[in-house]
């Protein structure tokens, strides 16, 4: 009865082309982001904070980066954590070794270098389709890890190529407490987010979305597929990128090559898997559950089994629902939780009268 | 000259057990068209299930536990095992997701293996064990005499396992009814069922068979290693033996484990010093992908062609 759109007239191009044309939606979304703003940093605990919140927004970024690149693009990649690594060891480097850099100008020149590589590894994609291409990004992934952790010269020569990420400071105003590294992730992720739902709705877009549902006709109808291919990977790749130096700035601290593994690589493949494939609102939702089902399988278990349980069980039970849970979401709905989403505003549209 | 023909030997060998497991794969991928990411985790699942039953059987059936009857008894349990995981897989998995599209059921074999691992590890417990075929893992003497080059037996043993496994598939595809149909579904699903050819018959048969070459690959694979949780890694280094080859071909899984075997081993010893070494990892992968791009479909896939 509430969200109806009855009435809301669009008299002009800007109105039809408007996020959200609905009135309803816009209020919502206003309220949703001033409850993450606002209310959540004043009655979060520390905890949510740093263990929940900033991981599910920084997994989002990278997920979104993905979504570009396989949502949109079409073309599947299971080097994602790879690009991330690249991110957070270019930010790292730039700030240890440009004197006065600041931490923003880092961690964009640190997506580049993510989307430079991305563009690198993407060229073969030009000749390179489906699966076979996925297994070609997986050569990112093993080769990048191995570069860092070879290399002393990226981690400033630590052992095993462990970098600990410099104190976060802008404009002289230090980011140290769990509260405002959150503040700061959010606002980064909240333009980032801004710009990719633009951009997917721009020509550079559509553009991918033609060649991604087939790649030849797109060509027939003008669009250059090197071009589109090459941009969806460079977006995207700078998006891991900004999203692997969060990682290590706002969220660990502490970052090793090897902690942007293959793993890693299918955890962000999952979330826009169980998300929803070409949807950066779904990037959103797939992170959140992702990132929250372990803690919550971790929770139930030991509420369930209270320490009468072996300790390898638990781990085996996780890994067993974890894969059950995929597969059964797979099978009920394969356009994951973004087409719910869909499902539920549709329903509240006609809802309470349904005929 | 000598290190040189025993590093490739020892490469190519170590090839024909990457090609065990792509095997898996390209059977699998021929019939249903399904990328099976679980191959790996079929492995691990396969060879656990063998060591297993064979630590309980004696215990259960007061057998001596070195007997070969012990040995077959495991085989042939673990063996039922795999078909009746394959069946289901083909029940549960696959038949609610026919007609996604390929990156859904990649996705939902990557669940797969999630579910299998901690199914295997949960029955079996997560220890790592020893596996003995009883071949030993020594040089061949006459062939050290002979020729000064190091051969392990054990090698050999695999190499020839491989090669009667791949002739009697070859034989079982060309020469049976099943394999007909098999080959009939491989080519086109939609034709092949219109002729009356039960698709999903033939679908639980193909993972039952994948399943018979994880064990084989498992066995194989567990005796030289150890059976533990590394053996779903196995997975990891098929993947450019498939594109190397193309996913469509027995024979292609055959010849990219051996290129991809020996150019390993040779990179690791001759050129990796000069990087820092470790470039195992990587370097069948950046290979594979040189390869691609000039074969983009692998060197016996079917070629692509794109109608509008």
């Amino acid at each position: 009865m509430l969200y109806r759109e009855a009435g809301q007239f669009k008299a002009s191009y800007q109105e039809d082309q408007q996020i959200f044309p609905i009135r309803q939606d816009k209020l919502g979304f206003i309220a949703i982001l001033g409850f993450f703003f606002v209310v959540l940093p004043l009655i979060a605990s520390e905890y949510w904070l740093q263990a929940i919140l900033i991981p599910v927004l920084i997994f989002s970024l990278a997920a979104i980066g993905l979504n570009i690149l396989t949502g949109y693009a079409g073309q599947l990649s299971l080097g994602s954590a790879a690009f991330m690594a690249v991110g957070a060891f270019g930010a790292y480097n730039f700030i240890l070794r440009i004197d006065g850099m600041p931490f923003i100008v880092a961690l964009l020149l640190g997506g580049l270098c993510a989307a430079a590589v991305g563009v690198a590894f993407g060229l073969p994609s030009l000749r390179i389709k489906g699966f076979y291409l996925a297994v070609a990004t997986l050569a990112a992934q093993f080769f990048i890890v191995w570069a860092l952790v070879k290399f002393p010269w990226f981690s400033n020569n630590s052992s095993s190529g462990v970098i600990t990420a410099q104190h976060v400071e802008i404009l002289g105003f230090a980011f140290d407490t769990p509260v405002l590294k959150y503040l700061l992730t959010l606002a980064i992720v909240a333009v980032l987010a801004l710009v990719a739902k633009n951009l997917v709705r721009s020509t550079t877009g559509r553009g991918w979305m033609a060649v991604r549902d087939m790649d030849v006709a797109a060509e027939v109808i003008g669009i250059r597929p090197m071009r589109a291919k090459l941009t969806a990977f460079a977006v995207s790749s700078f998006y891991c990128g900004v999203a692997g130096a969060l990682y290590a700035y706002t969220y660990l601290g502490t970052v090793e090559p090897e902690g942007f593994n293959l793993d890693l690589s299918f955890k962000i493949l999952f979330m826009i898997i169980i998300g929803g494939v070409g949807s950066i609102m779904g990037s959103f939702l797939g992170a959140a559950f992702i990132v929250l089902l372990p803690i919550f399988l971790n929770v139930a278990m030991h509420a369930l089994f209270a320490g009468s349980m072996p300790a390898g069980l638990g781990s085996n039970l996780e890994l067993i629902i974890f894969g059950g849970l995929i597969i059964f979401f797979l099978i009920v709905e394969p356009h994951g939780l973004a087409r719910l989403w869909q499902i539920g505003k549709e329903k509240m549209r006609l809802w309470p009268f349904p005929h | 000259m000598g290190f040189f023909f025993e590093v490739l030997i020892g490469g190519l060998l170590s090839g024909v057990l990457y090609a065990l497991v792509a095997l898996g794969f390209v059977l699998i991928y021929k019939a249903s068209g399904v990328f099976n990411f679980a191959q790996g985790a079929m492995v691990f699942f396969a060879a656990l299930t063998f060591v297993g039953f064979r630590e309980v059987l004696p215990g259960w059936t007061g057998l001596e536990a070195d007997g070969n009857f012990v040995f077959w008894l495991a085989f042939v349990l673990a063996l039922a095992s795999m078909v009746v995981l394959g069946i289901l897989t083909e029940k549960i998995v696959l038949r609610p997701l026919v007609n996604q599209p390929h990156i859904t059921l990649f996705m939902a074999t990557i669940g797969l293996t999630f579910l299998i691992e901690g199914i295997a590890q949960g029955i079996w417990g997560a220890n790592v064990r020893g596996l003995d075929l009883g071949i030993a893992d020594e040089p061949v003497e006459w062939i050290m005499e002979s020729a000064d080059i190091l051969v392990s037996k054990f090698d050999l043993f695999a190499a020839t396992i491989a090669g009667a496994l791949v002739a009697s598939l070859a034989l079982f595809f060309q020469y049976t009814k099943v394999g007909r149909a098999l080959r009939a579904v491989a080519d086109d699903h939609q034709a092949a069922l219109s002729i009356g050819i039960p698709l999903q018959h033939i679908w639980a048969i193909v993972w039952a068979v994948a399943g018979f070459v994880a064990l084989v690959a498992g066995l194989i694979w567990g005796a030289r290693s150890g059976v533990q949780f590394a053996l779903t890694f196995t997975a990891l280094k098929a993947l450019p033996v498939l594109i190397l080859g193309g996913f469509t071909s027995v024979p292609g899984a055959i010849v990219g484990g051996l290129i991809i075997g020996a150019s390993e081993k040779l990179a690791e010893v001759f050129i990796g010093p000069f990087v820092g070494g470790g470039i195992e990892g990587w370097f069948p992968y950046v290979l594979a992908l040189a390869f691609l791009l000039v074969r983009p479909e692998g060197l016996f896939g079917e070629r692509h062609i794109d109608r509008v």
